[in-house]
């Protein structure tokens, strides 16, 4: 086994997370499917820190996970607020900025 | 110095990937919304496990912490307040759309692994081991360059946080304002002066005398006469039953057994 099977796992996963994103049609659910791109491009960055023996790989990877972390809390208030006045968190009737 | 990948380090990733993966397309396809976040959990749980095998014990452990501790939490947490069964609509808005979103995965699953596969064949892996970068330890390595070469960007974090932080409240926060927020008493009694209401006053309470205090009974006017608001409609329109009234039985009020109970 070498390290090239973490990259192709990564490379698996983001596939099926964009593809979450382009099917499914739940907020959240969408929502969750960026995570998991996010979470893949992190694993590829984790197996270049140990491809290269630098730790930068591993501090971007943390880096990442701190602005996914804000963008979650953000993304998530935005979803409820438009849960609020449309009582729906489908992406297909959030097609107004307002009302 | 090279890093030789240990057989229990293969063991675990052929064990944790295909949990990740598996973990990955159960989110995509589960059909409720909480179930989705579930395999999601699963899949970050086993992503930190790889992090762990592949010298990155921070990373995996926070990676626990941040993602399944936290983030998935708060992603229930959310899906709980919008509700649990806010499932996908299965109506199509762009015809074929689903399709087409299967086949460009596919593709682009080809292209990539095709890609990385033929990119990253015969490299050599330096790793972090003693003797490279990760020397003295791992959490010490990323904190020195955290503090040192990322310094920027790690100030520019706490930025971050802070704006999110206050977005979140600012968003989140319930603001009573349009047709939803309730009209307090004052707003209350000025539309009532105003004439937006059927009469000033609130309705009559029922009449009490002293032979009754049913809310059968009609409040009086100051003339004598009927005050029909003071009733509710509810007890006019009720037919009148009459309960069985049970029949004189002298033995009840001597407390005594009844004549057959001595047989």
């Amino acid at each position: 086994m070498s390290p090239t099977n973490y990259l192709l796992l990564s490379a698996l996963l983001f596939t099926i997370g964009a593809v979450g994103v382009l099917v499914r049609r739940n907020a959240i659910v969408v929502f969750m499917c960026i995570e998991l791109m996010l979470n893949a491009v992190n694993l590829s960055l984790v197996t270049f820190a140990r491809l290269n023996g630098q730790l930068d790989g591993q501090v971007m990877a943390f880096f990442v996970m701190v602005v996914a972390a804000a963008e979650v809390v953000v993304g998530l208030a935005i979803i409820m607020s438009i849960f609020r006045t449309r009582r729906s968190s489908s992406v297909d009737d959030a097609n107004l900025l307002k009302y | 110095m090279t890093d030789v990948i240990s057989t229990g380090e293969a063991v675990t990733f052929w064990i944790l990937g295909p949990i990740a993966l598996l973990g990955g397309l159960g989110m995509v396809f589960a059909r409720n919304a909480v179930h989705s976040a579930l395999f999601l959990a699963m899949t970050m749980l086993s992503l930190g496990g790889l992090y762990m095998a592949q010298q990155a014990p921070f990373l995996g452990f926070v990676q626990i912490i941040v993602y399944t501790g936290a983030v998935m939490m708060l992603f229930l947490f959310v899906l709980m307040l919008v509700g649990r069964d806010s499932s996908d609509s299965v109506v199509e808005v762009l015809r074929g759309q689903r399709v087409a979103a299967l086949v460009f995965g596919i593709g682009f699953a080809v292209l990539l692994v095709g890609a990385v596969g033929n990119a990253f064949t015969n490299i050599p892996s330096v790793g972090l081991a003693a003797g490279n970068a990760g020397a003295g330890g791992n959490v010490t390595g990323i904190g020195r360059l955290i503090f040192t070469k990322y310094l920027f960007a790690f100030e520019l974090t706490s930025a971050l946080l802070i704006t999110a932080a206050l977005g979140a409240m600012v968003l989140a926060y319930a603001q009573s304002r349009g047709a939803q927020s309730k009209i307090g008493q004052r707003a209350t009694v000025q539309a009532r002066l105003r004439g937006e209401h059927d009469r000033i006053s609130p309705l009559p309470g029922p009449g009490v005398f002293a032979t009754g205090n049913s809310v059968a009974v009609p409040a009086i006017l100051p003339d004598g006469s009927v005050a029909p608001e003071s009733i509710s409609a509810i007890i006019d329109a009720t037919p009148i039953e009459e309960s069985e009234k049970p029949a004189a039985d002298a033995h009840a009020l001597t407390g005594g057994p009844y004549p057959e109970d001595e047989k």
